[in-house]
């Protein structure tokens, strides 16, 4: 075997994430009052574009999960297949030329110089100061100032047509999906299409991933050559930084309200609905946890680990393994410093729903408390879990920036726009000003960020019962 | 004739979608005369708020006039610029809204508010001006102590005073036109009375005139001097109120006249208007009313019927009225048989002597009141302060009170679903009080309850049938799916619905429909006991006629005991054998309905009677105003809890609450000035009845 796969403890947790999920797409698919809403946010045009670029996060995302470790070419003497100390993602294998191509420092994007002045020996053995050539960004270019826009253009033509021609299978693909699910000729199906008038907008979803697949593809074209965002201090490529830094943003935003949903789901549906003591209980216990600065708490519990990892270093077969752990903490203690504000809007509205006629019916009939509260509650509280959900998964993938700029994050050897921010704080300082890694973990993040927003808009507007029909 | 104060021609309002628009307005014609009060009647969805809002240009960003003109003493309304559009707003003609509650802004005092009207109205910018005035206007609409309320906030007022200072806002301009939408459907019979009272007296000082906006027959019978029906969208017959009520000529209006309960209509059944409100984004073929209309013709669904005037005042929008002028054949949907005979009282001593099914005794729920940072108990809210009444089967006794009397949470406190402080509920001997969750479990099955709001009722988020089944599978009577399904498929149609709807959620039926599958769901578990808490009162009058049949026929057909919580007393007289009256958490009176109605002895029941709008002039009694709002059950007075506002309280009513005297066999009273001796005078007044 060439490989052997690796979990990590945080890509146990997507696993365990994405099985969930799936649980839970079979259990809606069989309940129309589940479905309904959700063919709502499907059938949204600014649900089904957010949805793609959504998706294509994801989808690095998960690459970037699937870990292993290569085996080594050479064996040593007892004829043992040794495998690579290093761990690596499917990512990085699909990116290992960006990966490799280090430069010595800074270079700006589409750059063929090197951003700082190096002492060069000339063939006529004399030494100059000047801006040596990258060794590879634009090193196939004979004259880079004359010949680098041309290049750039046509590569980027390349890069488009190829986009297009993916984009084209793939979009004959799902026509002839539709056309064979429909029973209809493939022609139909198209012209329905390009007028826009089917039921799900296909015509957005299909122009949202031209433009996604273009993007990939002009930029993949560009990145064989060039690097498209530079390079940061040590010369490796921004872009691959940045797109290494989405699993992080995702599994922050993610994992973190995997952990806090159960306690606040419970705690709060149960502080508003018993009342009495346990409402009394819980309420210190969240005030109490509320009024001790979360920074404060975060802080604590890295520099713990911190000494921890550092006492015990022969624990950690990897550096990846150390950081990952780093990861998984940082989302354990988010967590617990964010189920408060859940758990406090589900208390006021399970406080209001216990009065609600229907449930005071249930308990008319009879029907026991945890009843009550699967049947009627929960399913009633669920638009504010998911609103919440949705609407926090951007906000904590800002906090992890935050959190990595103030050196409590992820661990520094992590691939994070935090730790991209964190650097730039320096960066920005320098003459020429270095822009670029800033640059790129704003982009990668305002993307994310505000496809993530405006789905969330998307699915409470579909899931708020007071907004049907309107 | 003087020329109208207010023209409106043909005016036409279309609300959403351009492309299919709901013609909410549609030709609607009228005038007003000044000095008159004009009522626009209709059930909800018939467009009377949006005339209202169209007159005032207030309507929602959706809707807009498409057609008509509005003229206010030979004013273009429709053309005048918002600017001076916000100067008739208020200064010509005012509006005064449903909800006293929230049209009061409740960070601003009263005063501030009204002297912000007087301010924008006499372009005097002079504080104390405003002050001055505002507090001349609170003296001009009658409430009490004007100084000091001028300071207060609004949520220090009840909900009269509200409808008061929301009177005064609107008199602070001095308008020509007041529109008043619904100003009493949100308070009580005898707050109604006063507020009425008081829009008839600043009507009659400032030669207003009044539109309006109510679907309470009772209330345009008393107020009113003429009147338009609307329907749909359209009017569909306007006369003087008088002549309407003698001979309503459209079949819409006979019907709802028809379909109000009363003590005469007792043993038969309310008549019915079938089917809803047509939605109004559609081309009308023929007549709007048509498929619900008993006496339709051919012709009706063909030909949109005209508008015709008749006799002075007089005017309808029938086929029938055409062809057979001002007589319109009398058939009525489902004839209301008054039958003579049956009235025989099947009902009296023989059934009162039989086991009570349930008694309650003396049932306190105090509601402990915390303050502090300990949260110290300080006090007690007394919702309900010792009532004991018997709940026999097939009989229903009616729990009548204004709201904040305690009735709802005496229900709750009998079904254990707000934890009782005191007393005794016995069902069939055993005590239900003080039983756990889960000992209670076997006693649910008999006692069920239906809510005042068929929206609130129903989870959204469940399937009709799970709904109604739920009690099934809760108590193990129906444990199986299919089993379950079949049981729910027999109660809807009991009740009178589709069983397919078992597969639809709560939000596609409508109101009505609403209330029957509450029914349907406290009817699956085959109780003995439905206790309804205003059940009808959040509904249309033809819609409340259907529930009101439907809840009597379950009751002769499967022997139900009902405790009817209602503070409609039409509907107690129609549907109560016994009628329990309550006062800040008290029982006042109690006793069969027929004695209670025509010959009350408790000075409250009477002014309670007294304030119920009646259609019929010759049945009106002459009002007695009670002064001032139902103290806070927190602080109840010293002595009788109705001492302060009783006409005719003695010095021993303010130092010692009365006790029970009992009047007849079946008769209780809590008065002071009720004695032994006049249970003679009773059973007198009886015979005569």
């Amino acid at each position: 075997m060439p490989l052997i796969p690796v979990v990590l403890w945080t890509d146990a947790l997507v696993f365990l994430l994405l099985a969930v999920t799936a649980l839970f797409a079979v259990w809606a698919a069989r309940h129309e009052h589940l479905r309904a809403p959700w063919r709502r946010v499907v059938r949204s045009r600014i649900g089904v574009a957010t949805l793609v670029v959504l998706s294509a996060y994801a989808v690095v995302g998960l690459l970037d999960t699937l870990h292993f470790k290569l085996k080594l070419d050479q064996t040593d003497e007892s004829g043992e297949v040794r495998y690579a100390p290093e761990v690596l993602s499917l990512l990085d294998l699909a990116l290992s030329g960006l990966r490799e191509r280090q430069e010595k420092t800074y270079s700006a994007p589409f750059a063929t110089h090197l951003q700082a002045k190096e002492a060069l020996d000339q063939p006529d053995g004399t030494v100059i100061r000047d801006y040596p050539r990258l060794q590879h960004g634009g090193a196939h270019l004979a004259d880079p100032e004359h010949d680098r826009a041309w290049d750039i253009a046509w590569r980027s033509l390349i890069g488009l047509i190829e986009g297009l021609i993916l984009w084209a299978l793939f979009t004959a693909g799902l026509i002839g999906w539709l056309a064979r699910r429909h029973k209809q000729p493939f022609s139909a199906v198209r012209d329905r299409i390009l007028r826009g008038q089917t039921q799900i907008p296909w015509r957005t979803a299909l122009g949202t991933l031209a433009l996604v697949l273009i993007l990939t593809c002009v930029v993949g074209t560009l990145a064989l050559k060039y690097h498209v965002l530079g390079t940061d201090k040590v010369g490796e490529d921004v872009l691959y930084q940045a797109l290494k830094s989405i699993r992080t943003g995702l599994l922050i935003g993610t994992l973190t309200t995997l952990i806090m949903l159960p306690a606040a789901i419970l705690l709060g549906i149960m502080a508003g609905y018993f009342r009495g003591w346990v409402d009394d209980v819980i309420q210190y216990l969240y005030t109490t946890l509320n009024s001790i600065p979360g920074v404060l708490l975060i802080a604590a519990t890295i520099l713990m680990l911190q000494v921890y990892m550092s006492n015990h270093a022969d624990e950690f077969a990897s550096l990846v393994e150390r950081a990952d752990l780093r990861l998984l903490f940082l989302c354990l203690i988010l967590g617990v410093t964010s189920w408060t504000g859940l758990c406090r809007l589900l208390r006021g509205e399970a406080l209001k729903l216990r009065e609600i006629d229907y449930v005071q019916a249930a308990q008319a009939l009879g029907v026991g408390h945890f009843t009550v509260i699967a049947r009627h509650i929960l399913p009633n509280v669920m638009h504010i879990v998911l609103i919440t959900l949705v609407l926090d998964f951007s906000g904590l993938v800002l906090a992890e920036a935050v959190l990595s700029y103030v050196n409590i994050g992820v661990d520094p050897t992590m691939n994070s726009w935090g730790n991209m921010i964190n650097s730039a704080r320096l960066e920005l300082a320098r003459d020429p000003i270095v822009w670029w890694s800033l640059a790129a973990a704003f982009l990668f993040m305002f993307t994310l960020v505000l496809a993530a927003n405006l789905f969330a808009d998307v699915v409470r507007d579909a899931f708020d019962p007071r907004l049907r029909g309107v | 004739m003087t020329k109208p104060l207010l023209q409106i021609t043909g005016l036409t309002t279309e609300l959403g979608d351009p492309a299919q628009p709901a013609r909410v307005v549609d030709g609607l014609t009228l005038d007003i005369r000044s000095g008159e009060t004009f009522a626009l009647l209709g059930e909800s969805g018939c467009g009377k708020s949006m005339t209202a809002l169209s007159l005032m240009r207030l309507l929602p960003p959706s809707g807009r006039i498409t057609a008509g003109s509005v003229q206010l003493g030979g004013t273009e309304l429709l053309s005048l610029t918002e600017a001076e559009m916000r100067q008739v707003r208020g200064g010509q003609m005012a509006m005064i809204f449903q909800e006293p509650q929230t049209s009061l802004n409740p960070v601003l005092t009263v005063g501030t508010q009204i002297g912000e009207a007087v301010r924008l109205h006499q372009g005097d910018a002079r504080q104390r001006l405003g002050a001055e005035r505002a507090l001349e206007l609170l003296r001009a609409v009658g409430i009490p102590d004007p100084e000091q309320r001028l300071n207060e906030y609004p949520h220090q007022l009840s909900g009269g005073m509200k409808q008061r200072v929301m009177i005064a806002m609107a008199l602070a301009g001095n308008p020509r036109l007041l529109i008043a939408d619904e100003p009493t459907t949100a308070l009580d019979v005898t707050i109604q009375a006063q507020v009425l009272r008081l829009l008839k007296a600043v009507q009659s000082e400032n030669g207003l005139a009044v539109l309006l906006i109510t679907h309470d027959l009772g209330v345009v019978a008393e107020t009113a001097e003429r009147l338009a029906v609307m329907y749909a969208g359209q009017i569909v017959e306007t006369a003087p109120v008088a002549e309407f009520f003698v001979q309503p000529l459209h079949p819409y209006s006979r019907h709802l006249l028809e379909s109000l309960p009363e003590a005469s209509k007792r043993h038969g059944r309310l008549a019915v208007i079938a089917g809803r409100v047509p939605s109004l984004d559609q081309v009308f073929q023929g007549c709007r009313f048509v498929d619900r209309c008993p006496a339709a013709i051919a012709r009706c669904r063909l030909e949109v019927p005209e508008w015709r005037m008749l006799d002075e005042g007089r005017g309808v929008r029938c086929h029938l009225a055409e062809s057979v002028g001002v007589e319109v054949p009398d058939r009525p949907a489902v004839p209301v048989v008054i039958a003579a005979a049956h009235v025989a009282s099947d009902e009296s001593a023989s059934e009162t002597a039989q086991v009570p099914l349930l008694t309650m005794r003396g049932l306190q729920v105090h509601f402990p009141i915390h303050q502090g940072v300990l949260r110290r108990v300080v006090g007690y809210v007394r919702a309900v302060d010792g009532i004991s009444l018997d709940l026999y089967a097939g009989r229903t006794l009616a729990l009548v009170g204004e709201s904040g009397c305690g009735k709802t949470t005496a229900g709750k406190g009998l079904l254990q679903l707000v934890p009782p402080t005191g007393g005794s509920v016995r069902y069939r001997g055993q005590e239900l009080i003080g039983l756990s969750h889960r000992r209670l479990r076997p006693f649910r099955k008999d006692l069920q309850i239906v809510f005042q709001d068929p929206f609130a009722s129903m989870n959204p988020r469940m399937l009709v049938g799970d709904i109604i089944g739920e009690g099934l599978q809760a108590l193990k009577i129906a444990p199986k799916r299919a089993e379950r399904m079949r049981r729910v498929a027999e109660l809807l149609e009991l009740v009178g619905l589709d069983p397919e709807s078992a597969s639809r959620y709560p939000h596609e039926f409508s109101g009505g429909q609403r209330q029957r599958l509450c029914i349907a769901r406290a009817l699956a578990v085959e109780p003995r006991i439905i206790i309804c808490d205003e059940p009808t009162s959040a509904l249309d009058v033809s819609v409340q006629a259907q529930i009101l049949n439907l809840l009597k026929d379950l009751q002769e057909r499967l022997g139900l005991a009902y405790l009817f919580i209602t503070h409609d007393l039409s509907v107690v007289s129609y549907l109560a054998h016994e009628v329990a009256v309550m006062y800040l958490g008290r029982v006042v009176e109690h006793g069969q309905v027929d004695e209670i109605l025509d010959d009350p002895r408790h000075p409250y029941t009477r002014a309670l009677l007294s304030a119920v709008p009646v259609v019929d002039p010759e049945r009106r009694r002459r009002i007695i105003q009670l002064e001032g709002d139902m103290p806070s059950p927190r602080h109840p007075p010293s002595g009788c809890h109705f001492h302060p506002r009783c006409p005719e309280a003695i010095e021993v009513c303010r130092h010692h609450y009365p006790v029970e005297t009992r009047l007849g066999s079946t008769r209780r009273v809590c008065c002071h000035c009720v004695d032994v001796g006049a249970s003679a005078r009773t059973a007198d007044s009886k015979d005569r009845a």
